[in-house]
């Protein structure tokens, strides 16, 4: 199973790179975006999904400064 | 040359497209006696390349000196050495990344460091300092010169933070010459116990050639990818990436591994693997050692699938090293690298005959002499012819022409090529390994602490749009400069590395420029006696407007005795004396003050007189030993009262000086004299005494008068605004 | 008295910590696959980029087996001092509280910062007064020190905040200018600034020192001291 972990930075933690990507788009002609948050994507082959949450847990994030979300995907092909 | 008839018309133009000439495609059929197969084209296009043959510059730069009592490796190894006492040698070399920094700024300028880090742990150098050298466009008009400088500048901090090597200077200069083609020099200095340092010869036939370090891929294909026999379709470009990623922490494992099989004696060479990867250092390793060498390349660890032969052969992947063992030790040595976690792989032999042969799953894909991959490439004379006209036009004039020396002083403090660096120096650990005795802004040079007591002193400078006035006198002035600078911290040089940016060399009047140039290296390093240990040429840095400034970056390494008697930039102490010393007859030629009013581009710089400028010097130097100077900090950039206001802000104190009427405050004339301060009749022995430290501003009597305050906030200013 | 200093894959400043501790004692090298403290008195995890501060800082180095034996020995009440990406790792570990983020700038920041030493009665500032200030260099792109607000507030009332960056020498935009913490037991520290780049005054300055001191002293107190010859005793 080809498994993604997203990982973002907890609420209202301050994001400084979110803040910077969220200045810089308006400059570029992008307007009306807000709430920008910069992240981690972790793609994985695994054999067990059952064992994701504790592999985020205990190394994928930091539970006191991220949180995380598992999303699968079909088994199989290079998914895009 | 197949004897009485005439060659086949070149039916194809694959070599075209690789870079060589027809004449250069003929003379290698003549000196195979055949068409060269794909993968040998391919290597062959890479080792006759400017980049690796020097083919414009190398009967140049044998006009440099290159011997002196302290130097044990020279030009044509990884990097050059000297001795400098207590059993140790030092390892240094400056190189150029100028374009991969045009295209991707940050890991152009992060492998920049990489590739310089390897060149001196391959002579078995610990590395232990790096100083960069700059220069980007305008960056209060340019954008993408903003851009390319804050990249540039993450990228340096980047790998050289990570692998744990202090930055420890450099300089950065703006100008719109370079606006197309910005400039990335780094430059190196690593420490050895003097056994221990190594060269790149391959010897033994019989013994073992291995690859060290990380997988090979596509990295730096580029233009060779018309030798693909598959042909890729678009979306496939990911997989010939044109910008090579450095891996900081890929490297500082080889690096430990590097100095731990050396420690241990293992190796019988090592090279690190640079531009054409594999095929150059298994070309020089085997050129230099006088045998051959078989290259395996289905035994080569590989990041991506299907690569071909000549792929493996060019790639330029980072963090690789190549070294040849006796059979022996190859256990031992892939024990040691089992521990540092870096990959370790035989790929080949040392040969008898004087071949590169690369071998493919047994079958032999492509058999070359040596020396036609290495000493057979022609070398070109260069035609220069003077030009006429001046070259580059005349910058924007920023200042009216009215202003009051006050403003003027505060307008060149303000300056982007004068200004406060901290917005930069800022993001490089500049103390790492605990020997740096002067930071960034505390000296005129960097200052690093040896075990025995004494001290090395390093500093890298250069001028391009001083030399575009006056190529002769602007590289010779880079070198007294450079000089200088050691001087101001109590140093003297011991030997020399040197960068020549120019453009392209095939231009007459550019050609003028890089024989001019070098001619004037030539003649200071001979006034001095500076040895040139090595260095590195970047040419083709043209846009379609022509040619970059022409720019010799020159990198000196000296020594001090006493790591506890090095000088400092700023005045000291209220009643302090100050005087100027060496003989100072500046102009306004290639000035920042001329560049700021708009004046055109026109030498000729102030003539040195060697003498003149020695002495000054070693009165410096020696000031600074004794401690009979407080401060010394040469003139440079802006001239007298800039230097002056250098040396109050730096120190947080101000000065009260009386200067000749016919002394211009802000004309230059670089490497010659120096704004020193001390007890009155120390430095009246050696310059003349201009006046006196204290108080709470700048004041040059009769002319302008700035609170120390208003000094340092202008300084301060410059970049923060841009970085 | 005998450091231990941590060295890990990419450990930078692991020599300049052995140098520092060898200023005020024994010290040794402990390599991060072995499980032999070699009966070190006080650990040392280093700064620099252990495993090249690949997923976190700290993130990979925490698992190394040498730490579950650091993290055993501070159980024990051994001393345990991490700098800058020791202070990394042993968030990541858990035996310290909170955790370090970018900077705010998201730049790397090298610059000598002034620190104001909050509790001077612990063995890693006992040879500090309460309120001195000490001039001690950081360099970090990831030190802007985090924790919930009521973990915070619970740090503060224990005085388990050993040290904070002096009025406008907060060069990351730590909560609470907050450089250096402890746990509940009061035997591991961690600060962002680097100690042992602040030891000789060649090269700066020399409050540094200060910290190191303080350990040597505080094993001298609990005598445990041990002569370089004779056994590991535990």
């Amino acid at each position: 199973m080809r498994a993604r972990v997203l990982v973002r930075p907890k609420e209202g933690i301050l994001d400084p790179q979110g803040q910077a990507v969220e200045r810089a788009l308006p400059a570029l002609g992008f307007s009306g975006v807000r709430n920008v948050h910069v992240g981690r994507l972790i793609e994985l082959d695994v054999e067990d999904t059952s064992r994701l949450p504790e592999m985020c847990e205990r190394l994928l994030a930091n539970p006191l400064i991220e949180d995380y979300e598992i999303v699968d995907y079909e088994s199989g092909g290079d998914g895009k | 040359m197949m004897s009485g008839s005439v060659p086949p018309p070149l039916t194809t133009s694959r070599h075209r497209a690789l870079g060589l000439t027809d004449y250069e495609y003929e003379l290698i059929v003549e000196h195979l006696g055949c068409d060269p197969g794909e993968v040998e084209l391919a290597m062959l296009s890479l080792m006759w390349s400017e980049h690796c043959a020097y083919k414009h510059s190398r009967r140049l730069l044998s006009r440099l000196p290159t011997s002196g009592p302290h130097v044990l490796l020279g030009p044509g190894e990884n990097a050059g050495a000297v001795d400098v006492g207590g059993g140790l040698a030092v390892a240094f070399k400056v190189e150029s990344h100028n374009h991969p920094s045009a295209v991707e700024p940050f890991q152009g300028a992060a492998t920049g460091v990489g590739g310089i880090l390897r060149d001196v742990f391959a002579v078995g150098a610990r590395p232990i300092a790096v100083l960069d050298s700059l220069r980007f466009g305008e960056p209060a008009i340019s954008e993408r010169s903003l851009y390319l400088l804050e990249r540039a500048v993450a990228g340096i901090g980047h790998y050289g933070n990570s692998i744990g090597v202090p930055t420890v200077g450099g300089e950065i200069y703006f100008e719109q010459s370079y606006e197309q083609n910005c400039l990335v020099n780094a430059m190196c200095l690593g420490l050895a116990p003097r056994e221990r340092l190594i060269r790149s010869a391959a010897a033994g036939p019989g013994n073992v050639l291995m690859l060290l370090g990380a997988l090979t891929g596509r990295d730096g294909i580029g233009g060779a990818s018309v030798l693909a026999s598959a042909e890729l379709g678009e979306e496939d470009e990911a997989k010939r990436p044109s910008v090579q990623i450095g891996d900081p922490f890929s490297e500082k494992k080889l690096l430990e591994c590097c100095l731990e099989l050396l420690d241990r004696d293992l190796l019988t060479s090592l090279q690190d693997l640079g531009a054409a990867g594999l095929t150059s250092a298994a070309s020089e390793m085997a050129s230099k050692g006088a045998v051959g060498i078989d290259v395996d390349v289905s035994r080569v660890p590989l990041r991506e699938r299907g690569m071909e032969p000549f792929e493996i052969m060019i790639s330029e992947s980072q963090e690789r090293m190549l070294c040849v063992v006796e059979p022996e030790r190859v256990a031992a040595v892939m024990d040691v690298c089992e521990r540092w976690e870096v990959l370790a792989t035989p790929i080949g032999s040392v040969t008898s005959e004087d071949r590169l042969r690369v071998l493919h799953h047994g079958t032999v894909v492509a058999d070359l002499p040596v020396h036609v991959l290495v000493d057979d490439c022609p070398l070109y004379d260069l035609e220069p012819i003077q030009p006429a006209i001046e070259a580059y036009p005349a910058p924007t004039p920023l200042l009216r022409g009215g202003e009051t020396p006050a403003q003027t002083l505060l307008a060149l403090l303000r300056s982007p090529n004068i200004c406060s660096r901290r917005p930069v120096f800022e993001q490089y650990d500049a103390i790492v390994q605990s020997r740096t005795v002067r930071r960034p802004d505390e000296a005129d040079a960097a200052v690093l602490a040896l075990p025995d007591g004494s001290a090395l002193a390093v500093s890298i400078d250069g001028n391009g749009r001083r030399v575009a006035c006056d190529p002769r006198r602007g590289a010779a002035e880079a070198v007294y400069e450079c000089a200088a600078n050691l001087a101001c911290v109590g140093a003297e040089p011991l030997g020399l590395t040197n960068c020549l940016n120019f453009g392209n060399p095939e231009k007459p009047h550019v050609a003028w420029q890089l024989s001019e140039a070098v001619d004037g290296l030539a003649e200071a390093c001979g006034a001095l006696g500076i040895p040139v240990v090595g260095g590195n040429v970047s040419l083709y840095n043209e846009a379609p407007g022509g040619p970059i400034f022409p720019t010799p970056v020159v990198g000196i390494v000296g020594k001090l005795p006493d790591a506890s008697r090095v000088g400092r930039l700023g005045f000291r102490d209220e009643g302090d004396a100050i005087a100027l010393v060496g003989e100072f007859e500046p102009s306004l030629a290639g000035s920042e003050l001329g560049k700021l009013l708009g004046r055109p581009l026109r030498g000729p710089l102030p003539p040195v007189k060697a003498n003149a400028v020695r002495d000054a010097r070693e009165a410096v130097r020696d000031g600074i030993r004794t401690e009979a100077l407080k401060n010394a900090h040469d003139i440079s950039e802006g001239g007298v009262a800039v230097a002056l206001a250098e040396c109050c802000v730096a120190g947080g104190i101000g000065a009260r000086v009386q200067l000749p009427a016919d002394l211009e405050l802000f004309a230059e004339a670089l490497g010659c004299a120096y704004i020193v301060s001390g007890a009155e009749e120390a430095v009246a022995r050696i310059g003349t005494v201009i006046g006196r430290v204290g108080g709470s501003e700048l004041e040059i009597e009769g002319q302008l008068n700035v609170a120390l305050s208003d000094l340092g906030e202008a300084r301060a200013r410059g970049l923060v605004e841009f970085v | 008295m005998k450091f231990g200093v941590i060295r890990f894959p990419g450990s930078c400043d692991d020599v300049d910590a052995l140098q520092a501790a060898q200023r005020v004692g024994g010290a040794v090298l402990l390599w991060h696959a072995d499980r032999d403290l070699q009966g070190v008195d006080a650990v040392i995890v280093p700064g620099g980029f252990s495993y090249g501060d690949y997923l976190r800082a700290g993130a990979i180095a925490r698992f190394a087996p040498v730490m579950e034996e650091v993290a055993e020995f501070a159980r024990e009440g051994g001393l345990v001092l991490g700098v800058c990406n020791g202070f990394q790792v042993l968030c990541e570990a858990g035996l310290l509280p909170g955790a370090l983020l970018p900077n705010v700038s998201l730049k790397f920041v090298f610059r000598q910062v002034e620190l104001e030493v909050t509790n001077a009665d612990t063995p890693f500032t006992r040879a500090c007064a309460r309120g001195e200030r000490l001039s001690i260099p950081v360099k970090h792109t990831t030190g802007r020190y985090y924790a919930p607000p009521d973990q915070l507030d619970w740090l503060e009332a224990e005085d388990r905040v050993l040290l904070r960056y002096a009025s406008g020498h907060n060069p990351n935009g730590s909560l609470r200018d907050i450089a250096g913490v402890c746990n509940e037991a009061g035997n591991v520290f961690g600060l962002m600034p680097h100690p042992e780049h602040a030891v000789d005054a060649l090269t700066g300055s020399t409050d540094g020192l200060k910290i190191f001191e303080s350990i040597r002293a505080d094993v001298a107190d609990r005598g445990l001291l041990r002569v370089a010859s004779s056994p590991a005793v535990r």
